[in-house]
């Protein structure tokens, strides 16, 4: 799953358990505390994320949600594990980005956005300048009309980016997105202490 | 853009069309020819030659778009390439190209609005002892500094005929300093050949390897076996006994003067005032393997010398050393060609230069076959340096015995290093093999020498350390290029001058050298802006490892060579560069934004990173 | 007696004339390519069937096998190299498999999965390349161009056409085709033309025919590319 051999030993210990079951970790023992974020990216990742159905429950015995789309906390506290969904197209990404990268022990990029910019890349080989003039100025019915410049706006990266050219990052879970399987094979290995690992059919970047 | 109407190109194709064989190998000739008269290749242009040719048009511009020389797009009238060679940039090639620009209002690497002038850098022209050295129109100017640079602007801008412009610029001298057997001694045209006549050409052969010569052009492969190799490969196909056979026309001699190792000049001397000497090495060669044909396969940079080395060629043919019945010998015709590159430093490669030959992109070949079994168009083939034919011709001369008692065992005689650098005289030193870095410092009054490269980019990087190791094949083997760098140089910049060199010239074909080369580039500017880390420099040793195990020829096999002997000599110039994070974003996040801030006019803290 | 090689310890007899990459496949061992299709003359510019020959490193499609050789493929630190070659594909094109036709059908994808490619690992260049939707009924989308140089052998060798050629050098190598133009639909090239049929990645489409087969009825949703090129995976 990673491509750093070098690395040591997961940072997560838990009890070992048999494949594809969560086992409550052993007497008092601290929950996992996961955030999770969607950059530039269609939630699509999340909405998968969702979709391991009812292995949720036993999850959420496991595991506390932080900053999630799910939970609206806005800032991430320390975390074991942060999940990002979607590439970096604009500044404020990267402040969440480099937050996640902050406060969590394992970063995990989910999705093809987030590991090659995905379709959000696909705006990559039009002229950021060409295409806002387009949009904003030259449109019909758009006469002396400005980019907008109010500065709560995010600025715009002249390309989208995969988070990995960013920040570090520990593990990829490619898909577009990964099936709820996927998720959960990866995040029952993970949080058991494995390298995780996706069989052959789950391992795909659509 | 200049706009070409048919008639236009048809007028101006028909006389260079005339100039040549009606065969696809001499289509990147007329090419060069094209780009001169029209400063690119028109697209109408493409179109006719494909029909003359009667080649598919795709080939055409395939071959258009490979070498550097050729260009799709106007490039200005006058068209200056500054050699962007390490040593050039050392004599202050940046900045005296930055002056240039400015004075002439173009920006590097861009044709001025009026289409006359273009300024852009071009990989060693081979003039390092001479530098900062350019080519305007495909003419060498050296000894660049700021006073002939007002005089060059001045000339443009009065646009005076690059043949009107005053010789002194284009002078380009030998700077022979030190010569032994080859530059020392002098040569009697035809000497060589009727020693071979006399000798019989098995005996030639005999003499060739007892002389245990090795090839001059880097690898060091033993002459005498790989022109044996070729031998066997007619014996096997026609069953008959090849040196006393003359007369068959399908084998061919080549002699490699492409010559594009940076830092790499002795070729171009011995082209220049041993010219005789190399074409009868290669008549010596054609009368061992049979060959009656051979071709000189001259680098696009050395255009210059090639009236002169046409009319060494008809001097010969005049005193019967070339063309039909050479010395009287009915049964000995050898004739030679001379092919010019376009700017690929591949087409040194053997198998790409035999493409290039035949009048294609310069790609190297699957190997084997081997050009000495199949090579210029399919037939048996010997490729050798301009030095290991100058070599070949006093062999035969003198025989293999007075050769072996030169130099050392494993590398007999002398060879030729093109030295430039730090040091009082550049020029060309002649050794015989074995002679120390320490002694060859002393001799060309190296400054504070730090570090050499040996053998160009491609070869081997060696610290002050090591200045008792030897030129030998056994030690240091080289093809000639000897750079010298003082204390105060900075080896990354070195190195990072190589790599750029690696993936400008990279052929493109293998995955390994395409991309690996480009990426190793990244990384090394990521390092020179000051953003480079701990795990960069991994990364570049992974990919080192890459290039060297994967790639497909030569030249990806040694693209890492530079950063992966100055990580293992001068670390330091490294580590002093990289930040203390042990992540650095691959791309700069702020620049990244800029567009957006011109385009809102935003400069608050937020449009900011 | 039939002549033999070893291919990781495996016995594998081979016929004068044929490549290390031939022998293999006709005795059913995979060794990753995509460069490579035994319908055609074998090219090499991928490299990633290098196999390592009595401690060489040779690309396998192109070398011919010679009695004897012992032969190392399918070991970490080659298949390391491959995963890297592949990732380096990726990055040096713009390959969005989600919005791509071939999607599931790719033998670059499929080689990534087999190889278990998670990221493409490198930065991305994200290279400006024409895309050409000018001929009435083909697509050609350079931003999945390999240079593999299938098309430009099928068009060259089977349909007779040269309709493909490559231009450019080194990582600005592009692919052009035979026409003034420069535009696909000025080219000679018919939808029934082997060129058409060849490329492993979604560079040359079939206009009108995406994703008509539904995701996980596509050729790799369940058989590897090993499985498939080697005729196995029903055991
Ligand atoms: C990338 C590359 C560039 C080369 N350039 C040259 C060259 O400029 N001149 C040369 O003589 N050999 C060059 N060679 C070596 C030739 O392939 C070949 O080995 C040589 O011409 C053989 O001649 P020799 O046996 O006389 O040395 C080059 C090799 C590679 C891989
Ligand atoms: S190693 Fe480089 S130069 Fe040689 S074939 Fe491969 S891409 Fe071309
Ligand atoms: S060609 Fe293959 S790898 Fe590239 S985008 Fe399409 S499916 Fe993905
Ligand atoms: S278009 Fe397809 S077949 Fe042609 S070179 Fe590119 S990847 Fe290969
Ligand atoms: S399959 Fe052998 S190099 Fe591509």
């Amino acid at each position: 799953m990673s491509e750093q051999s070098d690395r040591g030993p997961l940072p997560i210990p838990l009890p070992p358990v048999g494949e594809g079951e969560v086992v409550s970790p052993a007497g008092d023992a601290k929950k996992i505390r996961i955030a999770t974020c969607s950059l530039a990216g269609c939630f699509g990742c999340h909405m998968s994320l969702l979709d391991i159905d009812e292995r949720l429950f036993g999850l959420i015995k496991l595991v506390e949600f932080d900053r999630t789309p799910l939970t609206d906390i806005k800032h991430c506290g320390p975390c074991d594990v942060g999940i990002v969904e979607g590439g970096v197209c604009n500044a404020e990404n990267v402040h969440v980005l480099k937050e996640f990268r902050n406060t969590c022990k394992v970063l995990v990029a989910i999705g093809a956005c987030a590991i090659n910019g995905g379709v959000p890349a696909m705006r990559n080989n039009i002229d950021l300048w060409e295409c806002f003039q387009e949009v904003y100025q030259y449109e019909g019915g758009l006469d002396g009309g400005q980019v907008p410049n109010d500065p709560e706006l995010p600025l715009p990266f002249d390309k989208v980016h995969p988070i990995y050219e960013v920040v570090r990052v520990d593990y990829f879970l490619p898909g577009c997105p990964p099936s709820g399987d996927a998720i959960w094979k990866f995040l029952t290995d993970l949080l058991n202490g494995r390298e995780p690992k996706l069989d052959y059919e789950m391992l795909h970047f659509d | 853009m200049q706009q070409f109407e048919f008639s236009d190109i048809s007028r101006m194709l028909t006389p260079i069309f005339a100039r040549h064989d009606v065969d696809a190998s001499r289509l990147l000739q007329v090419l060069l020819e094209v780009q001169d008269a029209c400063h690119f290749i028109p697209s109408e242009a493409i179109d006719q030659i494909a029909a003359h040719f009667d080649v598919p048009r795709v080939n055409v511009e395939g071959v258009a778009g490979f070498y550097s020389f050729l260009s799709t797009r106007p490039v200005g009238e006058y068209r200056i390439l500054f050699s962007d060679n390490i040593t050039d940039q050392m004599l202050g090639k940046d900045e005296l190209m930055l002056y240039l620009c400015n004075k002439l209002w173009v920006e590097p690497g861009k044709v001025s609005e009026d289409g006359l002038v273009s300024v852009a850098s071009t990989s060693c022209t081979g003039l390092c002892d001479q530098g900062p050295a350019a080519l305007v129109n495909g003419w060498p100017l050296t000894n660049l500094d700021r006073n002939r640079l007002d005089l060059i602007a001045e000339l443009i801008r009065s646009r005076k005929p690059v043949a009107d412009w005053p010789p002194m610029l284009f002078e380009v001298a030998d700077n022979i300093r030190r010569s032994d057997v080859l530059l020392g001694q002098p040569f009697e045209p035809g000497a060589a050949m009727r020693a071979t006549l006399a000798r019989g050409a098995k005996e030639t052969l005999a003499e060739v390897d007892k002389s245990n010569l090795r090839g001059r052009g880097g690898a060091g492969f033993k002459t005498a076996s790989k022109w044996s190799f070729c031998h066997a490969a007619i014996v096997e196909e026609e069953g008959s006994m090849i040196c006393d056979v003359g007369g068959h026309p399908e084998r061919y001699i080549v002699c490699n003067a492409d010559e594009g190792e940076p830092g790499t000049f002795k070729d171009r001397v011995l082209l220049n005032s041993y010219a005789d000497l190399v074409f009868e090495g290669m008549t010596v060669g054609a009368r061992v393997v049979g060959a009656s044909k051979g071709f000189l396969y001259l680098r696009g940079e050395y255009r210059y010398l090639l009236k002169q080395l046409e009319s060494v060629l008809q001097k010969r043919r005049e005193a019967g050393l070339l063309g039909d019945a050479i010395l009287g010998r009915a049964d000995f015709s050898f004739d030679i060609e001379i092919h010019l590159g376009a700017g690929a430093y591949i087409c040194g490669e053997e198998s790409a230069l035999i493409e290039s030959l035949e009048g294609r992109r310069g790609r190297p070949r699957n190997r084997p076959p081997f050009p000495v079994t199949h090579g210029y168009k399919g037939r048996p083939t010997v490729v050798d340096n301009v030095e290991t034919f100058a070599c070949v011709a006093k062999i035969a001369e003198r025989g293999g015995a007075w050769f072996a008692a030169m130099g050392t065992a494993q590398s007999t005689g002398t060879k030729l290093l093109s030295i430039s650098g730090d040091c009082a005289t550049p020029g060309i030193y002649e050794y015989p093999f074995g002679v120390t870095v320490r002694q060859i410092l002393a001799d060309c009054g190296a400054r504070e020498p730090y570090a050499v490269q040996v053998s160009g980019p491609s070869g081997t990087l060696i610290s002050w350390k090591e200045f008792d190791r030897r030129i030998a094949f056994e030690d240091l083997p080289t093809a000639g290029a000897f750079m010298v760098f003082q204390r105060k140089r900075d080896m990354f910049q070195t190195a990072r001058n190589f790599v750029h060199f690696f993936a400008h010239e990279s052929c493109g074909f293998c995955t390994p050298c395409r991309v690996g080369t480009e990426l190793q580039k990244k990384i090394m500017d990521k390092i020179a802006s000051g953003h480079g880390t701990a795990s960069d420099l991994e990364e570049m040793k992974s990919l080192g490892h890459i290039l060297k195990t994967m790639s497909h020829c030569g030249l990806g096999s040694s693209a890492a060579n530079p950063v992966l002997d100055t990580l293992e000599k001068f670390p330091d110039v490294y580590v002093r560069k990289l930040k203390a994070l042990a992540f650095e974003p691959a791309f700069d996040l702020d620049g990244a934004l800029e567009t957006a801030r011109k385009m809102t006019g935003r400069d608050d803290d937020w449009a900011h990173l | 007696m039939s002549k033999t090689i070893t291919i990781d310890g495996l016995t594998v007899p081979f016929r004068e004339g044929q490549t290390i990459m031939d022998a293999a496949l006709s005795a059913g061992v995979y060794i990753p390519h995509l460069c490579h299709n035994p319908e055609f003359k074998p090219h090499g510019s991928c490299k990633l069937c290098t196999v390592n020959v009595n401690g060489r490193n040779v690309a396998s499609c192109t070398l011919p096998a010679v009695e004897g050789q012992q032969v190392l493929s399918d070991i970490a630190e080659l298949n390391a190299e491959r995963l890297a070659l592949t990732q380096m594909l990726f990055v040096e094109g713009n390959h969005l498999c989600p919005a791509c036709e071939k999607s599931g059908n790719c033998q670059l994808q499929a080689v990534a999965y087999y190889l278990g490619m998670m990221s493409p690992h490198y930065n991305h260049f994200y290279p400006q390349r024409e895309a050409d939707a000018s001929h009435p009924d083909v697509m050609l989308d350079r931003n999945r161009c390999i240079y593999c140089e299938l098309c430009v052998r099928a068009s060259r060798e089977v349909d007779g056409k040269n309709v493909f050629g490559l231009s450019g050098r080194g990582i600005k190598t592009i692919l052009a085709v035979n026409s003034a133009s420069g535009l696909l639909g000025d080219t000679d090239l018919a939808v029934t033309d082997k060129a058409v049929q060849v490329c492993p990645t979604g560079a040359i489409l079939v206009k009108r025919r995406g994703f008509t087969v539904p995701i996980g009825q596509r050729v790799f949703d369940h058989l590897t590319i090993k499985d498939l090129q080697t005729g196995g995976g029903h055991e």
